[in-house]
């Protein structure tokens, strides 16, 4: 382009290589800085972990600066196929991904809920949206206090129909319940359904906003055009909104994928992978096993990280591969 | 970034005129007002005593601290940090990079004043460290609980199980406890395997010489249940920090609580006054058992890398000195572990000393004495067990396998 605009005064002289290719260099040239950190802090620590899953190490160099590692071969893998805590993280990963894709439907449901001119819209949207603002180390220790048999919401609900409030043997209120209220959070088969309850709160905000956003630009006249052919209700939605709603979803879907795998924060929060390890998933199960106080495995921590890696790279190249067949479709 | 600043600093020590002689970098790991006292006026009467000495202090959040020594040790060594015995110095021990200090000991005759230590603080034939301070456990109740059902201090594990029927019998929960973060159910195990087994199967199984399913920890957990079936704990333990468990004991709705002594500030703070709360030795189990005691110590240690090692044994030799301790653990609560040194006269520490001094075996808790991965998994086992006494087999079978793993 600056070729054909530029005049042309000189006598043309044989140009230079970096002349001749400007155009093909310019966007790697661009793109360099980018592509340093993606390589640095990305792609190395990739084949790092890789590297370390076949060794087994303490986390220590020597006093002159030598790893204490020593090489294992797959050592760690075979650890793990025998470890019920990892098969345990592992199936709590599926229950995540699975109940975590009650997020789209619910923020979509929501989104056309709020999809409409009422005064102080504006309003409402931003508090159903609050949720997903507030950081998720907020929302685990607010569930955490939400679940608490002694004095969340679930303990008072309880012990409003099933307790009676007496004095104790030392003269102080104390509570006589039939039964106990119910622990969420500490009851092996229960906690982790807890722990995806609050995790999906904000994530329903968040495709929430994604609905609205792609929501706005549903085009009007297809939407009277449905209407004139006698469309309403269901109909409208299945044949003439949703579609349009497609690349929404595809984001909703992708995000929430993501997510799911890498639910850590919440877990870490209310139940640090407990009641003995039944609230795990593969990212909490690798930081406890690498980097925590009880943990200083860092060779299984990798092998768990790559494991965790490759089931993400399954979603992440139909992911890719979806993106770019749509890019091609596009041009 | 930190590496610009460490080396900017060095660029300005080198800069300095050299008015103090020698530098010597202290690590300490307790941000907590009590222990960050106690550590600050030692080091400013060692200061005092050592004029020629430029005293540089780095103190860190316990839990940072954690983190930051397994980079700094190699990294940036200071002269002297803080640490742990038992197993929790031992990778570091391993990895080579602490420093034997037996000539500290041996100048300072250690060896005979910290003798209820040593085993502790030693590793492959070599000692590696100086404690200042340790603490004792057992088990603190409600006095007037006790008093109001005509009960005294169970010493054997028939009295103790016919107390709890007594409380029970008036609505009062025996133990209260909280195993969100797991370490609390390990010393209940620690104490019910000491009085049932001693304090050599305890070293034994904690260096994983003997299995979980050996018939003597199996006799441990057969006890264990005893406990929980006869006497009790409270409900939603699995939720609560031992913080969160002072609440049913302040409350009076539990009556015992197996802690350790800096449990004592959180009772007082919870509104329960010195008449209310009392504190006994773990009853006994099999009276032909020799008493030994969980009594975690806090020590320190030299960095191989340090700089400047000759001034380093100076400031521990001065920490053990027994005026030092003396002063040092009034200040933060705890008890000196020179037996030369005087302690204060609060009751707890008073019962504590005595319990300690009598004691064959210190241990220094499960999570110390066991490696950590072998640490983490009993640990969740224990809590395991203590939901549902039925997974017994199931667990010790798993702790096993584990073992087997972790000690190779």
């Amino acid at each position: 382009m600056a070729h054909a605009t530029m005049p042309d005064t000189n006598v043309p002289t044989e140009a230079t290589w970096m002349q001749r290719n400007k155009l093909a260099i310019a966007p790697w040239f661009f793109l360099a800085p980018a592509l340093v950190f993606f390589a640095i802090y990305v792609v190395g620590p990739i084949f790092e972990s890789l590297y370390l899953s076949f060794f087994e190490w303490n986390g220590l160099y020597t006093a002159d600066g030598e790893s204490t590692a020593t090489w294992v071969g797959v050592d760690n893998y075979v650890k793990l196929w025998d470890d019920p805590n990892f098969w345990t993280s592992l199936v709590n990963n599926v229950l995540w991904l699975v109940l975590f894709m009650l997020a789209v439907p619910a923020g979509l449901f929501i989104a056309l809920f709020l999809n409409q001119e009422v005064p102080g819209m504006r309003l409402y949207k931003s508090l159903f949206f609050f949720p997903f603002v507030i950081s998720q180390v907020v929302v685990g220790l607010i569930f955490g206090w939400f679940y608490n048999p002694d004095f969340g919401v679930v303990g008072s609900i309880y012990k409003a129909f099933y307790c009676e409030e007496t004095v104790n043997f030392v003269g102080n209120v104390t509570f006589k319940c039939v039964g106990s209220p119910p622990d969420i959070l500490s009851s092996p088969e229960f906690a982790t359904y807890g722990i995806i309850a609050a995790g999906l709160w904000p994530q329903i905000a968040y495709c929430m906003i994604l609905y609205l956003t792609g929501l706005n630009n549903v085009a009007s006249d297809q939407i009277e055009a449905g209407r004139l052919d006698g469309a309403k209700g269901w109909k409208m939605l299945w044949y003439v909104v949703w579609p349009q709603l497609r690349p929404a979803t595809f984001i909703a879907v992708v995000v929430t994928v993501i997510g799911a795998l890498r639910s850590f924060d919440m877990i870490a929060i209310m139940t640090q992978g407990g009641p003995f390890g039944s609230t795990n998933v593969l990212s909490h199960y690798m930081f406890e096993t690498a980097i925590s106080e009880y943990g200083e495995r860092y060779g299984y921590g990798s092998a768990i990280a790559v494991v965790l890696f490759a089931i993400m790279l399954i979603f992440i190249s139909y992911f890719l591969w979806r993106m770019y067949q749509d890019e091609k479709g596009g041009r | 970034m930190f590496r610009t600043l460490t080396t900017a600093a060095a660029a300005i020590a080198l800069l300095a005129p050299a008015a103090f002689a020698r530098d010597l970098v202290i690590s300490f790991d307790d941000l907590n007002p009590g222990p960050k006292k106690g550590f600050e006026d030692a080091v400013a009467q060692f200061k005092a005593e050592n004029p020629d000495i430029n005293v540089i202090v780095n103190i860190n959040d316990r839990e940072a601290h954690k983190t930051a020594i397994r980079n700094f040790l190699t990294a940036d060594a200071p002269d002297v940090t803080s640490w742990y015995p038992g197993n929790r110095m031992a990778p570091f021990v391993d990895a080579g990079l602490f420093q034997p200090v037996d000539d500290v000991w041996a100048d300072n005759g250690f060896n005979e004043d910290l003798a209820a230590i040593k085993a502790t603080m030693s590793r492959d034939g070599k000692i590696w460290g100086v404690p200042y301070s340790y603490y004792q456990w057992g088990i603190y109740y409600r006095k007037d609980i006790f008093d109001k059902l005509g009960l005294s201090e169970p010493q054997t594990w028939d009295e103790l199980l016919a107390a709890c029927g007594k409380m029970k019998e008036v609505g009062v929960t025996p133990f209260t406890i909280g195993t969100k973060f797991l370490w609390t159910a390990a010393g209940v195990f620690d104490y019910i395997n000491l009085r049932t087994n001693g304090y050599d199967v305890h070293n034994a199984l904690t260096a994983g010489e003997i299995k979980y399913t050996d018939p003597r920890i199996v006799a441990t957990f057969d006890n264990w249940e005893q406990l929980i079936n006869e006497c009790g704990f409270v409900e939603n333990h699995a939720s609560m920090s031992w913080q969160d468990a002072i609440a049913p004991f302040a409350n009076g709705d539990a009556a015992m609580y197996v802690m350790g002594n800096f449990s004592v500030d959180g009772y007082k703070n919870a509104g329960l006054t010195e008449d209310q709360i009392d504190f006994m030795p773990f009853p006994v189990i099999d009276p032909a058992i020799a008493p030994a005691e969980e009594a975690p110590a806090d020590a320190f240690f030299i960095p191989t890398n340090a700089k400047n090692v000759e001034d380093a044994k100076k400031f521990l030799a001065f920490v053990a000195r027994p005026d030092v301790q003396t002063q040092w653990n009034k200040t933060i609560g705890q008890l000196p572990i020179n037996s030369k040194a005087d302690i204060s006269d609060d009751k707890f520490i008073q019962e504590g000393f005595a319990l300690l001094n009598s004691a064959t075996g210190l241990a220094q808790f499960y999570d110390r004495d066991a490696p950590a991965a072998m640490a983490k998994a009993g640990m969740e086992g224990f809590q395991k067990f203590m939901l549902d006494t039925s997974t017994k087999m199931e667990v010790l079978e798993r702790l096993d396998e584990v073992q087997t793993e972790v000690y190779k």
